[in-house]
């Protein structure tokens, strides 16, 4: 019977362990919500628990890559760290007496600079275990160390701010959203390009005469995903803005706080649709180009990959770089969002982020991997988290709890895969 | 067949690996519509030697002449791009992958974007499975569900696909049931009648003597000799093979 059910899914094309992953995540909100009477479901909440999910969410994509290829990072935390204080001492030191101070382009020169410096560092890291043979572990938990105490010395353990306006909008704040009206446009729009994604691909494979899944499952996808989306819109467009900030905001604009108190509300956070970028951007490599195929292909056989052709040292060193990258992009949203970098920044994340894609269904004995479930990974990690701290669970035991989870999370996959035969 | 030029023609070849000479001054050769088996014991040198034609190891010495003509094969790349393909003994496979994305793993077809174009892939691997073995049907799930046969399906589609005009099959029935076996040795008889030739690696005297034209024996590193199947017989193969033995009949 058991077995039915999952042929039964699989022949509709729908991932039980995706599936398994949603029903956790869904079953810890209800479990939270009920047990604070009601204050975790609510637009408050859920806006803060995307912000706060970003930023180990834009590493965990990154780390599929890197465990899908057997191969792990260490060194996120601590080089968000240090890219997080480069750029803080770039744009609060530098920036300002070489464009002007509050100079529009300050935040766009600190974000490509960010990103470049930690390109460059994860491809430096890369090429040492690509080429030189050195493990990842060791590499990476060299540039833990190395990077940590590099943060330091950028300003020799020094607090940078305050950071620049625009850039700190990066980070999700007040202001740092897209707003009514554009939150209900990116719903809308992100809805109808899923669509047309699923239409587009049906046609494909009509064309070439393959079976493909029936009408109705599509459409029933097509509506969960439309649904999830607008709903998030519109639950982010239920949260509103309090009323100081939102007087702050009219005296800005020049403008008198309307009678009847403001109508202003919060809207999907900028940090979230950097996730969301990357996240596209992220499934695209993996699904539809050549280096996404050498990335599994090369987890699944590395012989196989080598014998193909697969130059595979140098896809080692790309890998490690879009992850470098990735970690500034985390890095940038980070300092945005608490408006300061300090030497702390990004301490332990290695750790969420590892967890957040191994939850998420990445083996680290190669091969296997989503982005999707790495992001889903990531928030069901900070649920938890940010449940089991409203709940009012101690410090230590909220630690205790993370970890049998974690455990039990990767026995589940491990048993999953095994019966599935995989 | 003496007199054509031949399509493979491997000369003096060596290689070694930290001072244990794997192979040793070994030159052999295969013409087109022919089968060449290699045999010997393991580690006799036989898969090191096929290795340096498909582009796995680098020669430390010797030449490889291709329809007469010297190439330089530094990598699996050069290799394919001599039109030599091979299947090996470990299937080389990426488990994870679907039949198509293996079919054609490091050749993938791609929309007029640039990016990968699974559905064309699959079809194409319909379409040459249809043709190799219609029986397989598991088009997109991973490799690690089917069975031996079936995946020695994907490994020898990926090498046809490709018009091969150099087959190396190493050890290509070693994971196989009879019936299974009797399949590939079909497609060999096949692929040699439309002109391929084949590089056949096995330790099973039967098979070799049952499909191949000519045998290569090596022993230690060193080629012992070779000889025309039709000249031979078990005992003379297995004297060569454990003694090192060269038959006191006439060889070719």
């Amino acid at each position: 019977m058991a077995k039915d059910k999952q042929n039964y899914f699989a022949s509709l094309g729908i991932d039980g362990r995706l599936l398994g992953m949603i029903g956790a995540l869904v079953a810890l909100w209800v479990m939270f919500d009920l047990i604070t009477g009601g204050r975790f479901i609510t637009p408050r909440n859920l806006f803060n628990l995307s912000v706060q999910t970003a930023s180990v969410a834009v590493m965990a994509t990154g780390m599929v890559f890197v465990i899908v290829t057997r191969n792990i990072d260490l060194s996120v935390g601590s080089l968000l760290g240090f890219v997080g204080m480069m750029m803080g001492a770039l744009q609060v030191y530098f920036l300002p007496d070489l464009v002007g101070g509050g100079h529009w382009s300050i935040w766009i020169i600190t974000c490509l600079f960010g990103v470049t410096l930690g390109a460059i560092i994860g491809s430096f890291q890369g090429w040492v275990i690509g080429y030189l043979a050195v493990p990842a572990f060791i590499v990476t938990l060299g540039g833990f160390l190395v990077w940590r105490g590099a943060a330091w010395w950028v300003t020799s353990g020094q607090t940078v701010a305050p950071l620049d306006p625009v850039f700190k909008l990066l980070g999700g704040g007040v202001e740092g959203t897209l707003g009514e009206s554009l939150s209900w446009a990116l719903g809308v729009f992100a809805t109808l390009a899923a669509l047309w994604l699923l239409y587009l691909s049906r046609k494909r494979k009509l064309a070439h005469g393959f079976l493909v899944k029936p009408f109705w499952v599509e459409l029933t996808v097509a509506g969960i995903i439309g649904v999830v989306i607008v709903g998030y819109a519109a639950f982010m467009n239920a949260y509103p803005i309090p009323a100081r900030a939102a007087k702050r905001i009219y005296e800005n604009k020049g403008l008198e706080l309307p009678d009847g108190g403001s109508a202003l509300v919060y809207g999907i956070a900028i940090p979230v649709v950097i996730l969301l970028i990357v996240a596209i951007i992220m499934t695209f490599l993996a699904k539809r180009t050549r280096f996404g195929r050498y990335v599994f292909a090369t987890g699944g056989n590395p012989d196989a990959a080598e014998l193909s052709g697969i130059n595979t040292r140098m896809l080692t060193v790309k890998i490690f770089a879009l992850m470098g990258a990735l970690t500034a992009i985390a890095a940038i949203i980070a300092s945005a969002r608490l408006g300061s970098a300090d030497n702390n920044l990004g301490n332990l994340d290695e750790l969420r982020v590892i967890a957040a894609a191994v939850i998420g269904g990445s083996a680290l004995s190669g091969g296997f991997g989503t982005i999707h479930g790495a992001i889903l990974g990531a928030l069901i990690m900070q649920s938890l988290q940010s449940g089991m701290a409203m709940v009012g669970v101690d410090a230590p035991l909220q630690s205790i709890v993370v970890g049998v989870v974690l455990v039990l999370a990767v026995y589940v996959d491990i048993a999953y895969r095994r019966r599935a035969g995989l | 067949m003496e007199n054509q030029t031949p399509l493979v023609e491997m000369r003096d070849m060596h290689i070694a690996f930290g001072g244990n000479k794997a192979v040793d001054q070994v030159s052999i050769d295969l013409y087109s519509g022919e089968v060449v088996g290699l045999l010997g014991h393991n580690g006799a040198g036989k898969s090191t030697l096929i290795k340096m034609l498909s582009g796995a190891y680098k020669a430390d010495g010797g030449e490889i002449l291709i329809n007469g003509e010297l190439v330089e094969i530094n990598n699996p790349r050069d290799a394919r791009g001599y039109k030599i393909e091979t299947i090996y003994q470990t299937l080389a496979l990426a488990d994870n992958l679907d039949a198509g994305s293996n079919l054609f793993l490091g050749r993938e077809l791609l929309t007029p974007f640039g990016f990968v174009d699974d559905d064309a892939m699959e079809a194409e691997t319909r379409k040459i499975m249809s043709r190799l073995n219609p029986n397989f049907q598991t088009f997109s799930a991973p490799v690690s569900t089917l069975s031996g046969g079936q995946r020695q399906s994907v490994a020898i589609a990926r090498a046809v696909y490709f018009n091969a005009k150099i087959l190396i099959m190493d050890e290509p029935t070693a994971a196989l049931g009879p019936q299974e076996t009797q399949m590939v040795a079909e497609l060999v008889q096949k692929l040699k009648a439309e002109g391929l030739g084949i590089f056949l690696i096995s330790h099973d005297i039967h098979d070799v003597m049952e499909l191949c034209d000519r045998i290569s024996v090596m022993k230690n590193g060193k080629l012992v000799g070779t000889v025309r199947v039709e000249d031979v017989n078990d005992d003379d193969i297995l004297g060569m093979i454990i003694l090192g033995k060269k038959p006191m009949k006439n060889t070719s």
